[in-house]
């Protein structure tokens, strides 16, 4: 398994690099908060840490810590719009059930 | 499903708790809101993908409001309920208004601030400024997804005390928290993070729709500093447009239009400045209500031609402003561009000649001041790290207070940075003295008459003592918007009044620069007229204090030293009527010196009075 990304989410993800000036990719994270107990956590990566798992997707790296990756193993991180909004957008298989707002999930 | 943006580096929020921030470019033609995303300052379009906001209001019979492109729409249909250019009246008095008899509108000289009688009832403009503001307070909120945190509102750099509450009351009462007021042009040099260079000097030409600034920073330490501004607040992309339609009516020798074909062959000029910013040529091609056909060739060349002096108009104020900076080309760092009418090829290559050096275009000059104010708001929300720095402000004019004769005690002096506060301490003029009044006011001039009058409050309570006894500490405190409150508190009694400043009355920019100007041009005559105040001042207390004292103790004095005191009262009064101040400071030392004896015999008479009746156990204990 591996965490992907759609073309659309990557040519943003290298935009917004560009753009910042720095860093060396995109952190994929999940923490244990939010209203049905994980959340996700999308950063810039401007360093890797001891451990992470590394992922290359459409020329962006992408760096998950072990733990996180059980959670989120065979993500796609896809870029949407809806209405006015746009944004990233997790695909994640592993989700059992999310709150209305797709902020938090379950496993 | 939510759509996540991407964070910095350990600075997630918690899922709907994310601290969502806004920029705001509220314009007197067009106002923009922006926001950060992923990293990435962008401005928020609407339904139909515009990202410009007319800054127009409409006030229909039946209480509907209609705000951008709807009002616009009626602009010249219903010219008197359909309020554009709202953001000259923020914060202004009818009399501050330049030709307010030839605007369609019915206005009310209400105190303080001009109000409108509209269909829906009268409105102030916080009131009509709300109504734009909460159109970009719901696209953002939709654009989002949450309700945002605060705001970032920007302001042109000339705005005083009086307009830039008006902004913030306008911007509460559309329920956004204001994180900050950013001046325009600072806002417009971080969009092109200016901020993070080290330091330099910037000009910012802002050439909008209807107005011309010209700004000269100065980025110090994280400063913005505001060296000068200047402008033409009747000069804009719309008299571009004017010079074409001219240039066609000539051309095409059109006989007197009326009223549709006015506006179809303006909105044709529009498209033909537009078009001509990206092609050498174009045609101007109109069918007339008449029949008759008008078409034209035009080129880029004719354009710059009909419009050169309008261009040269922005020159003279930019000079102005590098002037009053006292600075040359030579000395400025960059040059940003503002306003889409810099979009045209022929305004870029003017200042770039007179500035020697390519001006700054790479961002769109409509939405550039909106990008840096959501820079700074997604920093003030706390999106970003703690080493990005917060960008300080100056104020713009010294705010002082009214001492005795008239003169101005200075607070906090120009261009301090804001948030900032400072207390002076202050005293009592008179015996027995138990109020005291407070008149604020901002300027450079030494003389209150020359500077303008914020606000004016009372401490009343003073416990009576001797003149000269109380310790009353007067705070001037300025918060990060350059707004002023002010306090005073006598020390050993505590009792305290304090003012929010809230000023009745705007200055204009040329206001400003003036009494900028003013304040070098009449350093001398200042100087002059502040020792004489204070000559007169102290020869006034003179004067009372010994006609107070001949009066208790006159029985003390010989006839020869009575008429001796007398003739120096006369003297000093002479030379109180005239406006030598060293004749008056030498009259003041002649009647001191008349009464030094008088005031020693008053002293023992005191103590003696004093002593008489009483046990030596009494006193010496």
């Amino acid at each position: 398994m591996a965490i992907t990304l759609t073309e659309k989410a990557a040519t943003h993800v290298k935009n917004y690099i560009a753009k910042r000036g720095k860093g060396v990719g995109l952190r994929l994270a999940v923490r244990t908060t939010g209203c049905s107990g994980l959340a996700y956590v999308l950063e810039f990566a401007d360093t890797t840490n001891e451990g992470d798992m590394a992922f290359e997707s459409h020329g962006v790296r992408v760096f998950v810590d072990p733990k996180s990756l059980a959670y989120i193993d065979g993500t796609e991180l896809d870029y949407a719009r809806e209405g006015l909004n746009e944004g990233f957008k997790f695909n994640n298989p592993n989700v059992k059930d999310a709150c209305g707002c797709g902020e938090s999930f379950n496993v | 499903m939510a759509l996540l943006q991407i964070a910095e580096p350990g600075m997630s929020a918690a899922p709907h708790q994310h601290r969502l921030a806004v920029g705001i470019d509220l314009g007197t033609t067009n106002s923009l809101v922006a926001t950060v995303r992923s990293g990435m300052s962008v401005v928020l379009s609407d339904e139909n993908g515009r990202p410009l906001l007319p800054s127009i209001v409409r006030y229909g019979a039946d209480g509907q409001i209609q705000v951008g492109y709807e009002a616009q729409a009626h602009q010249c249909a219903d010219p008197q309920n359909t309020l554009i250019s709202v953001k000259r009246f923020m914060g202004r008095g009818l009399k501050d208004i330049p030709h307010a008899h030839e605007m369609p509108y019915k206005f009310i000289d209400a105190p303080g601030m001009v109000q409108i009688k509209t269909a829906a009832g009268i409105k102030s403009p916080v009131e009509m400024s709300a109504e734009i503001l909460k159109v970009l307070r719901a696209r953002a909120e939709k654009a989002l997804g949450g309700e945002l945190v605060g705001a970032v509102i920007t302001v042109p750099a000339y705005f005083d005390d009086a307009q830039r509450q008006a902004t913030k009351d306008a911007a509460r009462l559309a329920g956004l928290n204001v994180l900050r007021l950013l001046n325009e042009p600072t806002a417009a040099a971080v969009a092109y993070g200016l901020d993070n260079a080290t330091e330099g000097i910037y000009a910012v030409y802002d050439l909008g729709g209807g107005t011309f600034d010209i700004s000269i920073l100065r980025l110090q330490k994280g400063v913005f500093e505001v060296l000068a501004t200047n402008g033409d607040s009747a000069l804009g992309g719309d008299d571009f447009d004017r010079r074409v339609f001219c240039w066609v009516l000539e051309q095409a020798t059109l006989t007197p239009l009326n009223a549709n074909d006015t506006r179809l062959l303006m909105g044709k000029s529009r498209e033909v400045k537009e078009e001509l910013t990206t092609h050498p040529e174009t045609r101007f091609t109109a069918m007339l209500s008449t029949g008759e056909m008008v078409d034209l060739q035009i080129t880029s060349r004719i354009l710059a031609e009909i419009t050169q002096s309008l261009v040269q108009k922005t020159l003279t104020p930019t000079r102005k402003a590098l002037r009053d900076a006292g600075l040359t080309t030579a000395d400025i760092k960059g040059v940003v561009m503002v306003g889409g009418a810099t979009r045209m090829p022929h305004i870029q290559r003017a200042v770039a000649d007179f500035f020697k050096q390519e001006p700054l275009t790479n961002l769109d000059p409509d939405k550039v001041v909106a990008l840096g104010a959501a820079i700074q708001a997604n920093v003030l929300a706390g999106n970003k790290s703690g080493e990005d720095m917060l960008l300080l402000d100056v104020i713009p004019l010294s705010l002082g207070i009214e001492t005795m004769g008239g003169l101005v005690e200075k607070v906090i002096p120009r261009n301090a940075t804001i948030p900032t506060a400072r207390g002076q301490d202050f005293t009592t003029y008179k015996d027995g003295q138990t109020a005291m009044s407070f008149h604020v006011v901002q300027g450079e001039r030494e003389l209150v008459a020359d500077c303008r009058s914020l606000a004016r409050f009372e401490l009343r309570g003073i416990p009576p003592m001797v003149a000269g006894a109380a310790r009353i500490r007067v705070t001037f405190q300025v918060d990060a918007d350059g707004l002023l409150s002010v306090s005073a508190r006598e020390q050993s009694s505590g009792v305290e009044a304090a003012i929010s400043v809230k000023p009745s009355y705007g200055l204009t920019d040329d206001q400003i620069t003036g009494m900028l100007a003013a304040s070098r041009d009449y350093a001398t005559e200042d100087m002059l007229a502040r020792a004489l105040k204070e000559q007169q001042v102290e020869a006034n207390s003179i004067l009372a204090a010994v006609a107070a004292a001949i009066e208790a103790d006159g029985t003390l004095l010989t006839p020869e030293e009575r008429a001796a005191i007398v003739a120096s009262q006369n003297a000093l009064r002479q030379a109180l009527a005239g406006t030598d101040h060293h004749a008056l400071k030498a009259a003041i030392e002649a009647l001191n010196h008349a009464t030094e004896s008088f005031a020693a015999r008053r002293m023992d008479a005191s103590v003696k009075q004093a002593l008489t009746g009483q046990k030596l156990a009494d006193i010496s204990t």
